[in-house]
C-alpha cells in the first residue's frame, strides 16, 4: 500500500518484485509504466512540476478508491518529477488482486485520474524551444467512463 | 493572511511560485478578482479562466469555493500527469 512521489529514477523490475512478493491473497498483478516520447527526435527534455504537499494527498486519495472500488489486495503508484530524458520512465502503477479484470481496471482507472487529477505538469523542451504541454479534453471525458 | 501558490504558466506569468497576500475576500472569485488588479503580470495570468484551476488548503475546487479559515490557495493550468 503504497504511493511515492520522487525525483530519482526508479527499477520498475525490483518494484514488481517487491511488490509480488507481498502481494499475499492475489490471483492476479497488472503493472502499467509510462515513458517520456522522444516525439520524433524534437524532445531534449521533459520538465514535470509538480505541488508537493497536495500531490502525496492526491495519490493516496485515488489509490485508497482504485483500493476500495475493485478489492485490490494492494495497489503501488511511483511518480516521478523534475528533469527527464526521452525514453526514461515517468511513473508506473501496479495493481494486485484475486481475479485479472479487478487489476486491470483498477490500474486504467488510476492512470485516467493520474492524467487530470493528480498535481503534476509537464513541460517540453526541445530545439524549438519549450511548452507546456496542454490538458486533452479527451483525458477529462476518461473520467466519465468510472 | 493567505499563502497564494503558482504551478506551470500561470507561476512564470506571475513571475514568482507564491505570494502572501492581506485579503478579505470570500470566495475564490473574489480573490481572483483582487489578484488579477494587482499587475499587468497578474491581469494576465487570471485573463482565461477556463484555463485556470484551484485548489484550497490542498483540495481541489472552484471559483465559488469559500477561503473561509483557507491558509494556502494555488492556482495552476489543467493538471497533465500520468
Amino acid at each position: 500500500m503504497t504511493t511515492r512521489v520522487q525525483s530519482q529514477p526508479f527499477d520498475m523490475g525490483a518494484e514488481v518484485q517487491a511488490f509480488t512478493k507481498t502481494a499475499t491473497g492475489a490471483g492476479a498483478i497488472v503493472t502499467f509504466s509510462g515513458l517520456v516520447r522522444d516525439e520524433g527526435g524534437t524532445l531534449t527534455e521533459m520538465e514535470i512540476e509538480h505541488y508537493p504537499g497536495m500531490t502525496e494527498k492526491a495519490l493516496e486519495a485515488i489509490r485508497a478508491e482504485a483500493v476500495t472500488r475493485w478489492s485490490l489486495t494492494d495497489a503501488l503508484v511511483i511518480h516521478r518529477f523534475g528533469q527527464l530524458k526521452p525514453g526514461e520512465q515517468i511513473m508506473m502503477v501496479a495493481t494486485a488482486s484475486r481475479h485479472r479484470s479487478d487489476a486491470f481496471q483498477a490500474a486504467e482507472f488510476l492512470m485516467d485520474y493520474l492524467k487530470s487529477r493528480a498535481p503534476f505538469w509537464k513541460k517540453e523542451l526541445g530545439a524549438d524551444g519549450q511548452t507546456w504541454v496542454d490538458a486533452k479534453d479527451t483525458d477529462e471525458d476518461a473520467l466519465k467512463r468510472w | 493572511m493567505i499563502d497564494v501558490l503558482y504551478f506551470a504558466w500561470l507561476r512564470e506569468r506571475i513571475g514568482a511560485p507564491k505570494e502572501r497576500v492581506e485579503t478579505n475576500a470570500e470566495t475564490v472569485a473574489d480573490l481572483v478578482t483582487e489578484l488579477a488588479a494587482k499587475s499587468d503580470a497578474h491581469a494576465l495570468a487570471f485573463s482565461d479562466m477556463k484555463s485556470v484551476r484551484v485548489a484550497v488548503d490542498q483540495e481541489l475546487t472552484d471559483l465559488d469555493a469559500s477561503l473561509k479559515d483557507a491558509r494556502e490557495v494555488a492556482f495552476f493550468p489543467p493538471m497533465t500527469g500520468g
